[in-house]
């Protein structure tokens, strides 16, 4: 990524002049110019694709294919006698555009006279070269090229079937990004215009290089203030909780699932079927412009992915000779269940079998890391069954979630200590028992949870304490991950930032341009370190999600 | 109204003549190790269970089970290994695991009877399949370490010696009973060259040997295994000199526990029977076995095949659910 930005700017010292490299510094003070920028040069490429595609026989769009392959197919075959072409390929991305604006040009029936002979003698040797390696790579790679220009492209011929990656972690792709915005603007009705579509919120803040990949929101644009009102495309619940989500009212992952229940359960309520549509397909097009609001708020988590997935399929489930009222009930005493079963229950459930089968015992000293309902649950639950035990609270900043758990275990009456994440080292040899909440558990048998639990994971396993998770089956998703780079999520930088004896040292951070600040939410921990996770179904080692998993699919 | 129903029909269970009397059952299960030496404690205390299930003479299947259920509690008062409590609970699963629709009470437990007919022969070939499986990662010239007096490390190693490989053996003498010098004598039987070493010299003996073979009284629902005193030091020095570490474990064996450490298994496994009853305070006396955690197995055999440890949850997840 940052060998393209090098390679990007001395090509663009080349072809574009310096324009590139203020680009780069203007990207760090705002996102908005770049993204605008980049935006009608990719408008001038795909107009240019599209008429290079059209008029084959004309020499010039032949000229500007040509042109464009060998920096296409020069990227897997690595060819010495193309190296002005050589330097261009590995930025497909930047370096596409600036060559095409050329071309662009050049392909002017006015502007053919104008080139010189360099140029006819470039254009010659580039024919050859893509001659050359049409022959050895066959497969789609012009036809990917066109499409979305992605670094990733190169090795796709050597598989037929390219995996794409998914959006949400392509952030810093322009392509992506216009993709994004074009799907927006089509989630609406054909009648509405552009001013009731979903706006595209933007990103705010220079993003540390190795998670520019993903979106960085700040609190204090929310989503709401480019929406017009009224609003027809988006249900107001759903624009509160979107509301209520960006700026944390609504945080942890089982607050935000019941959360997002309860507002669909609100929409379902006040939906009527249009004529000539059937309720169980017209429903569930309404809702993907909620689930795409919803995302750009602040990005989905695992449970409530498998929550809109659970009602996708009941809505689309229901039979077409079913009266509205009759369906309408159906789907809310679904939802209803849905979350008795497979929240509160499990939660009581989780609570007894720890309870039943001693993992809390009389003397224990047990350490919780910020808030999870579940956690907190189990602990004041075997404090009412009498067990005896202390608690110690780990917190960490920004969020400082600790301190709401410390409220209340000590309301019911549990006697607690509270640290921060800095002095785990040192009250670890006093700890019996480590108990973690979970975000997600993976199939892989990693655990996703707050940044900071497989920090406390690691120091557990070096003293040798056990460790417990607890999470319900609901949160079990088929994702495989193994580091937290890949795909995490990324708060408001701002929020780092804070005053001490009257000064606040990081206030113009955006100025400096070698200052980032990085605040992440989520981490992953590997399944060597947790001993127990304690689910409704029973007590399972890590490794044993996927049986579930599989059990699950089978039941389904 | 339902209240009363279940009043009425406790009241009919208890009244419900005990056929089968605990002073009884506990002859026959006494009897029944000492017709067969080289049977399992708990295959004896399936056979006992299985002759109660014949001799009940209960009117419910409820009721039937609840008496299953205490026989096999009574039995783990006379044998406190873990396995006699497995295979017990394993057994009322297996014959329970059928349509008990029918409509005579009679008819449901003779099914309930030939169910456990077949689930006893079933276990009876148990030893014999992991013999099978286990003989094969006996190469010729190996040195083997056990632990104290396994049959079924017994049975593996008379495999292996039937199949004409040359091997020896080292075994530790495991107080306080002594049961190692038992195995040595069944060994010197078979024409192995066995040595007897002192608990203590483990890891001194490690360096010379290729691989640690033992046997196991429980395996437990994280992979790890429950065994004589003395086997979580032989997995700890085997995984610091990285040879590896064989588990051999019939299937009656998986029992529904999750011990996070030492401390974390339940006490009434950890002593001698008598010890349970009569020791005045528990602290004083010394555990006869221990907890070996999955991370320092290697590979487990048992009649459903060869199992990593993170395998042995999913069969236990196919036995019990």
């Amino acid at each position: 990524m940052i060998n393209n930005l090098f390679l990007s700017s001395s090509v663009a010292c080349v072809t574009d002049g310096p324009g590139r490299k203020d680009e780069i510094e203007r990207a760090k003070s705002e996102g908005k110019d770049l993204t605008k920028e980049e935006k009608q040069r990719l408008r001038k490429e795909k107009k240019q694709q599209k008429k290079s595609k059209e008029k084959k026989d004309d020499k010039a769009s032949q000229e500007n294919e040509k042109e464009k392959k060998p920096v296409t197919s020069a990227a897997p075959a690595s060819q010495p006698p193309t190296k002005p072409t050589m330097q261009k390929a590995p930025s497909a991305v930047p370096a596409t555009a600036p060559v095409s604006v050329p071309a662009s040009e050049a392909s002017g029936p006015a502007d053919k006279p104008a080139k010189t002979k360099a140029e006819l003698k470039a254009e010659r040797r580039a024919r050859q070269e893509a001659e050359r390696a049409s022959k050895q790579n066959k497969k789609g790679e012009t036809g990917q090229q066109a499409t979305t220009s992605k670094p990733k492209a190169p090795p796709s011929d050597l598989q037929p079937v390219v995996k794409r990656l998914p959006e949400h972690i392509q952030v810093d792709n322009p392509d992506v990004l216009k993709k994004l915005a074009k799907k927006l603007e089509r989630q609406q009705t054909p009648e509405h215009y552009a001013a009731k579509k979903i706006p595209l919120r933007l990103d705010y803040g220079y993003k540390v290089s190795l998670f520019s990949h993903l979106h960085q929101y700040s609190r204090k644009a929310p989503l709401t203030q480019q929406l017009s009102i009224p609003s027809t495309v988006i249900h107001p619940a759903i624009v509160r909780l979107g509301l209520q989500y960006s700026h944390g009212i609504v945080a942890g992952s089982n607050a935000r699932s019941v959360a997002l229940l309860h507002a669909f359960k609100q929409v379902i309520r006040d939906y009527t079927t249009p004529p000539n549509e059937e309720l169980s397909r017209d429903l569930v097009n309404k809702l993907k412009p909620y689930i795409s609001f919803l995302n750009q708020c602040r990005p989905l988590s695992a449970s409530m992915g498998n929550a809109i997935k659970y009602i996708k399929k009941e809505i689309s489930n229901i039979p077409s000779n079913c009266k509205e009222e009759e369906a309408k009930s159906k789907l809310l005493n679904d939802i209803e269940s849905y979350i008795n079963e497979k929240i509160i229950l499990a939660g009581v459930a989780i609570a007894k079998c720890a309870i039943e089968k001693q993992k809390i015992s009389d003397g224990d000293v047990i350490l919780v890391y910020g808030c999870s309902s579940l956690v907190n649950h189990i602990l004041c639950e075997a404090f009412e069954k009498s067990r005896k035990f202390r608690v110690i609270v780990v917190d960490s900043r920004p969020r400082l979630e600790g301190k709401e758990a410390l409220r209340r275990l000590v309301q019911k009456g549990i006697s607690c200590t509270y640290v921060l994440i800095s002095a785990v080292s040192y009250i670890l040899p006093e700890v019996s028992k480590v108990f973690l909440g979970a975000h997600a558990l993976l199939a892989n048998g990693y655990v996703m949870s707050r940044v900071g639990t497989s920090q406390i994971a690691l120091v557990a396993k070096a003293f040798n304490v056990p460790v417990l998770v607890c999470c319900e089956t609901y949160k079990f998703c088929d994702r495989v991950q193994t580091d937290s780079f890949v795909s995490n999520e990324l708060d408001d930088p701002d929020d780092l930032i804070v005053t001490r004896k009257g000064t606040t040292p990081l206030e113009g951070w955006q100025n400096e341009s070698s200052l980032g600040l990085l605040n992440l939410v989520y981490d992953v921990t590997p399944p060597d370190f947790v001993d127990l996770v304690i689910t409704e179904l029973g007590m399972i080692p890590c490794t044993s999600v996927p049986v579930v998993l599989r059990v699950k699919n089978v039941d389904q | 109204e339902n209240k009363e129903t279940n009043k009425r029909m406790k009241e009919k269970r208890r009244k419900e003549k005990i056929t089968f009397p605990t002073s009884q059952l506990v002859e026959y299960f006494r009897d029944q190790m000492r017709k067969d030496p080289d049977m399992a404690s708990a295959v004896a205390a399936i056979r006992t269970l299985l002759e109660f299930l014949k001799r009940d003479k209960g009117e419910t299947i409820l009721g039937l089970r609840e008496s299953l259920t205490s026989a096999t509690d009574c039995l783990t008062g006379v044998d406190s290994s873990v396995a006699v409590s497995s295979g017990g609970e394993l057994f009322l699963r297996f014959i329970s695991l059928t349509s008990l629709e029918h409509q005579d009470l009679s008819r449901c437990k003779k099914v309930m009877e030939e169910r456990g007919e077949l689930f006893l022969e079933k276990i009876s070939m148990s030893r014999t399949k992991v013999a099978k499986l286990c003989h094969t990662f006996i190469k010729d010239g190996a040195k083997i370490l056990t632990h104290s007096y396994s049959r079924v490390v017994l049975r593996v190693l008379e495999k292996a010696a039937a199949e004409k490989k040359r091997f020896s053996v080292y075994v530790t003498e495991s107080q306080p009973d002594a049961a190692g010098q038992h195995m040595a004598e069944a060994l010197r039987k078979l024409n192995v060259p066995v040595t007897v070493v002192l608990d203590a010299a483990v890891g001194y003996v490690l360096e010379k040997v290729d691989l640690v073979i033992v046997g196991a009284e429980g395996v437990v629902e994280s992979g790890g295994i429950i065994n004589k005193i003395g086997t979580y030091q032989m997995a700890l020095c085997s995984k610091a000199h990285n040879k590896p570490f064989y588990v051999v474990a019939e299937s009656f064996k998986f029992v529904r526990l999750y011990p996070l450490n030492q401390q974390d298994v339940p006490e009434k496994f950890k002593y001698k029977a008598d010890t349970l009853k009569t020791a005045k305070n528990l602290s004083e006396e010394h555990p006869i076995i221990d907890y070996t955690p999955p991370s320092l197995i290697t590979l487990l055999f048992t009649d459903l095949g060869v199992l990593t440890p993170s395998a042995v949850s999913d069969e236990l997840i196919k036995l019990y659910l």
